[in-house]
């Protein structure tokens, strides 16, 4: 039964034969579904012969039924809807895969769509039901035709041919139906029948309006109202020919057939000889008044239907206009568009108007209103030979076809004059209130499946070309010749000496400034000001000797120094994916520095990062720039620099080593590379930041702590933070709580919540399965901290983390901070707000919820976690080893 | 204490399944409509076999009866998806 309530009028028996047509359809599509291509195509030719066979006895039918159009002329487009056709669609795959793209994993597949609804016009009637049958079949649709119930007979005729031969050669009985002598009412029933799954309305605006109206997918083609610009730069000869050619083809009742000429006063006048010596009649201005009010409907605007595919002798004689006996066309000067000039409208029949255009501007202009008065959509012609003017024309004027220097009816059928898909169904776009501009063709009579296979995301690993590292590592830099080398470093630096170990590791022949920036995120001012000095003295080099503060900074300076106009506030726009992002660095420079990144202390690894932060204090805002173009060229890694590093600092930066080793480790990024170097940086961690801590002097334990803070960074640069990071972000600019004591607060908590089954996944193409928790025990193993199961192993390496920082002395609760709770919970919103916001988390294993955040948060604030508490053995054990 | 029958069990074979159908809608389901079809030896089925199996489910549907259906392949199950005939007979494997 249909889906909706038949429309009335509509008898018992009436809803019983259309059922009966639906029924019929609907079994010859599911049964048609099963064929191959080459069951599909072994069905067409034949289709096509018969068609070609029959082209001239379809046209006589069509002519004598319909009394429109040219008996040779619908020949010839029954031999275009077949041959021409066919030639398009015979090697083209619609059954199964049709498309496949393996490098990118991507395979097409067709799904016939089932039973079509199909209207038929009356202007081409035979060659539109070639053409559809054709089509439906090469994608196996069952079709019930409907045709304009003034050119039935030949339909049906036309129908039969194609039905019968189709069946002949392997298609399902009942697979094409023509309705017989039908109302709008039937039309109406099978538009919106539930089992009807596309309609393709190929006739007037009503019936493409129903069609469109009637809520199931259709294909429908709008009005036209073909503009033409003939430029003065146009072969002359060969655009007059076209026109004629076009206009007159079928008595001009194909849609895309030229309708107004917009003509440039240069040559106005020579190409109106031209539509003369060629068999047009040049309508005076009382003839075009005449022919203006009796072709065209003064009521409604449009033409009148009697006149469409009617010879202009015959159209003359009707309205009383002399013309000579073997006119082919009436041209009619007119002077505007609209309906004040009636003849600038759509006219199915062999009358052209013509305008003469002042200038290019006028005649595009003209050409524009044309097209706004009723073709939007379809087909526009121009004839020229200035690319300029060709190109200006297709800007602005909106048509699915614009045809240059052809005709435009033939030229928008496709395959004779061009290239374009051949058709009897011009798609209009959504000026013509459709839903394709396109030649309608085999791949709309499809549903097209898209199979995406996964794919394997491009990982990279970018480290620094150069990296020094162990005791005295410094002296490497005599082997980086320089004119003029900048050092940027902090007041404390210089102060202890540093500095100058650094000068005298340079080449003897280097010029060598110092610039002291404050020991703090560098300010906007501060880069300027470091900028300026690279400029005065030259600088063929840059060494960064500090902490992250310095090194930041002289990232940013280098790029401001060789791109001036890098925009830093524009190069820090956000982003998901590095290799997607929308902003790009710079790439062309005005001056080349080489920059030597020397760290002293031993946490963020800045030496080795794409990252880079600064603030604008005017502005108020902070500004983090992240491209592989920041990381440092050269990266020491010397401990000397580290040896005199306050046990408050060395906590900080271990534990913010640490951190940027177990979120690396767990994160969505992490590759086998990133794994390497986050692995063995906890195990260094674990080791020697106790010792680090206890005994300052320690040489070994200073060492590999730097180490460990490099190859942490390496592993985070790669493979990013996490979650833990977003917290201790937000948590340490609202509360002035040091990076490393931060993370060192939501640390526990973190690995906890990675380690559980998430509420959210994170969309994670590189990863297979969720792996964090295994990671984590992957960890625990890694620094000896037994366990049988994942799950106690994800315990005890919680627990040690937390007796770490214990014996770190790190607050390790938020309370313990002495930020009362009050405060605290009255912060929390913008707290989780801020660290939602914080992109850190982004590549963090599990999702977080904003519930999940403030939870974190709460954790956070109360401090130890419930295996702290409860896992006596465990801690007994870490103790043991952290020992 | 209530009796059930197991309805026959008919394979269609391939080559004459429309008229097997039918023959089975006249002969079988017309007398108590229950009947099972066997279609494993089918590899396709073709527009006027499906017309059998819409009669057929109509005769059954008659005697207030579902004909059960063995051995269909995949294909053949989703031609009855999209002639909607599958709501019509029972799966039985």
């Amino acid at each position: 039964m249909s889906e909706k309530v038949p429309p009335p009028q509509l008898s018992e028996e009436r809803i019983a034969y259309l059922e009966g047509l639906v029924s019929q359809a609907r079994t010859a599509a599911a049964a048609f579904s099963q064929c191959t291509q080459e069951d599909v195509d072994r069905i067409v030719k034949p289709m096509v012969l018969a068609g070609l066979e029959k082209a001239q006895y379809l046209a006589r039918l069509a002519i004598e039924e319909t009394k429109i159009g040219v008996l040779e002329d619908k020949a010839i487009k029954n031999m275009v809807a077949t041959e021409f056709v066919y030639n398009y669609v015979k090697d083209k795959r619609t059954v199964g895969v049709i498309r496949e793209d393996p490098e990118h994993g991507l395979l097409e597949l067709a799904e016939p769509i089932g039973v079509i609804f199909s209207l038929l016009p009356i202007t081409n009637p035979t060659s539109t039901v070639l053409f559809k049958c054709i089509m439906a079949i090469k994608t196996r649709n069952a079709v019930i035709f409907s045709p304009h119930p003034s050119a039935w007979r030949c339909c049906s005729e036309a129908v039969k041919i194609m039905y019968e031969t189709a069946v002949k050669h392997g298609a399902p009985e009942g697979v094409f139906t023509c309705l017989e002598s039908h109302t709008l009412q039937d039309n109406a029933y099978l538009m919106h029948h539930k089992d009807v799954g596309l309609i393709d309305a190929t006739g007037g605006p009503g019936a493409v309006k129903a069609a469109y109206s009637s809520g199931k997918p259709a294909l429908g083609v709008g009005p036209g109202n073909t503009p033409v610009y003939l430029d003065k730069t146009a072969d002359l000869d060969m655009a007059v020919v076209d026109i004629i050619t076009s206009k007159t083809f079928d008595n001009g009742t194909i849609c895309a057939s030229e309708q107004t000429v917009v003509i440039d006063d240069e040559v106005y006048d020579r190409v109106l000889r031209k539509f003369e010596e060629l068999g047009a009649h040049i309508c005076n201005e009382k003839e075009t008044e005449l022919l203006g009010r009796t072709v065209i409907d003064p009521a409604t605007g449009y033409m009148q239907p009697m006149a469409v595919g009617q010879r202009a002798t015959d159209i003359a004689r009707f309205i009383g206009l002399k013309v000579a006996p073997d006119i082919k066309l009436l041209v009619a000067p007119i002077k505007g568009v609209g309906r004040e000039h009636p003849l600038s409208v759509e006219k199915l029949f062999p009358v052209l108007a013509v305008y003469r255009a002042k200038s290019t501007d006028e005649a595009l202009k003209v050409c524009v209103d044309v097209n706004h008065a009723g073709g939007l959509g379809h087909t526009a012609v121009v004839f020229s030979n200035n690319e300029e003017v060709v190109r200006k024309f297709g800007d602005m004027i909106n048509a699915g076809r614009i045809i240059v220097n052809s005709p435009g009816s033939i030229g928008a059928l496709g395959g004779v004059y061009n290239d374009m898909v051949p058709t009897f169904s011009f798609g209009c776009g959504t000026g013509g209130g459709n839903s394709t501009t396109d030649n309608v063709n085999v791949y709309h009579y499809l549903n097209i499946k898209r199979m995406a296979r996964r794919t394997q995301a491009h990982m990279w690993f970018r480290v620094p070309n150069q990296i020094y590292f162990n005791m005295k590592a410094v002296e490497n830099l005599r082997n980086f010749p320089s004119r003029s080398t900048i050092i940027i470093t902090n007041p404390a630096l210089e102060a202890i000496g540093h500095a100058d170990v650094v000068r005298r590791a340079l080449p003897p022949e280097t010029q060598v400034r110092v610039t002291i920036i404050p020991d703090a995120e560098p300010d906007i001012k501060i880069i300027a000001q470091g900028v300026e000095a690279l400029n005065f003295y030259k600088a063929d080099q840059i060494v960064a000797l500090g902490g992250g503060s310095v090194i930041d900074a002289a990232k940013i300076m280098k790029l401001k120094y060789e791109s001036p106009e890098a925009d830093l506030e524009e190069l820090a726009a956000p982003f998901l994916d590095i290799r997607k992002r929308v902003v790009q660095y710079p790439t062309e420079k005005v001056n080349h520095s080489r920059l030597i990144a020397i760290s002293t202390t031993s946490g963020t690894g800045s030496e080795v990062t794409p990252f880079a932060v600064m603030t604008d204090k005017e502005r108020n805002i902070k500004v983090t720039l992240a491209d592989y173009s920041l990381t440092p060229d050269v990266a020491i890694v010397d401990p000397q620099f580290v040896m005199s590093m306050p046990k408050g600092l060395t906590v900080d930066t271990g534990v913010d080593c640490l951190t940027h080793a177990l979120e690396a480790g767990v994160s969505i990024f992490a590759s086998p590379y990133t794994d390497s170097n986050a692995m063995m940086a906890i195990r260094l961690v674990f080791k020697y930041l106790p010792e680090s801590y206890e005994n300052p002097q320690d040489e070994e334990a200073r060492t590999m702590m730097h180490n460990a803070a490099c190859i942490a960074a390496i592993a985070f640069s790669n493979a990013s933070v996490g979650v833990n990071h977003a917290l201790a972000h937000a948590f340490g600019a609202r509360f002035g709580v040091a990076h490393g004591r931060a993370n060192a607060l939501m640390l526990p908590h973190v690995i906890a919540y990675n380690a559980s089954v998430p509420t959210k996944f994170m969309p994670s193409p590189n990863q297979r399965a969720y792996v964090a928790h295994k990671k984590y025990a992957m960890m625990a193993d890694l620094i000896g901290l037994g366990g049988h199961t994942v799950q106690e192993k994800v315990q005890r390496l919680i627990g040690t983390t937390e007796r770490l920082l214990d014996r770190l002395g790190v607050p390790r609760s938020i309370a313990e901070l002495g930020i009362p709770k009050d405060e605290f919970e009255r912060a929390l919103p913008e707290l989780v707000k801020n660290a939602f916001d914080d992109p850190s988390w982004r590549s963090n294993p599990r999702m977080p919820l904003i519930s999940e955040l403030t939870e974190l948060y709460w954790k956070a604030y109360h401090g130890r976690t419930a295996a702290y508490a409860d896992a006596a053995q465990e801690r007994q054990e870490a103790e043991a080893i952290l020992v | 204490m209530s009796t059930v029958t197991t309805p026959v069990r008919i394979r269609i074979e391939p080559e004459r399944a429309s008229e097997s159908l039918r023959r089975i809608r006249e002969e079988v389901v017309a007398a108590n409509g229950e009947v099972a079809l066997d279609l494993s030896l089918l590899a396709r089925i073709d527009s006027s076999a499906l017309r059998e199996m819409e009669l057929l489910a109509r005769a059954a549907e008659e005697k207030n009866a579902k004909p059960a259906v063995h051995g269909a392949n995949i294909e053949i199950y989703k031609v009855l998806k999209l002639a909607r005939l599958s709501e019509r007979f029972r799966f039985v494997d």
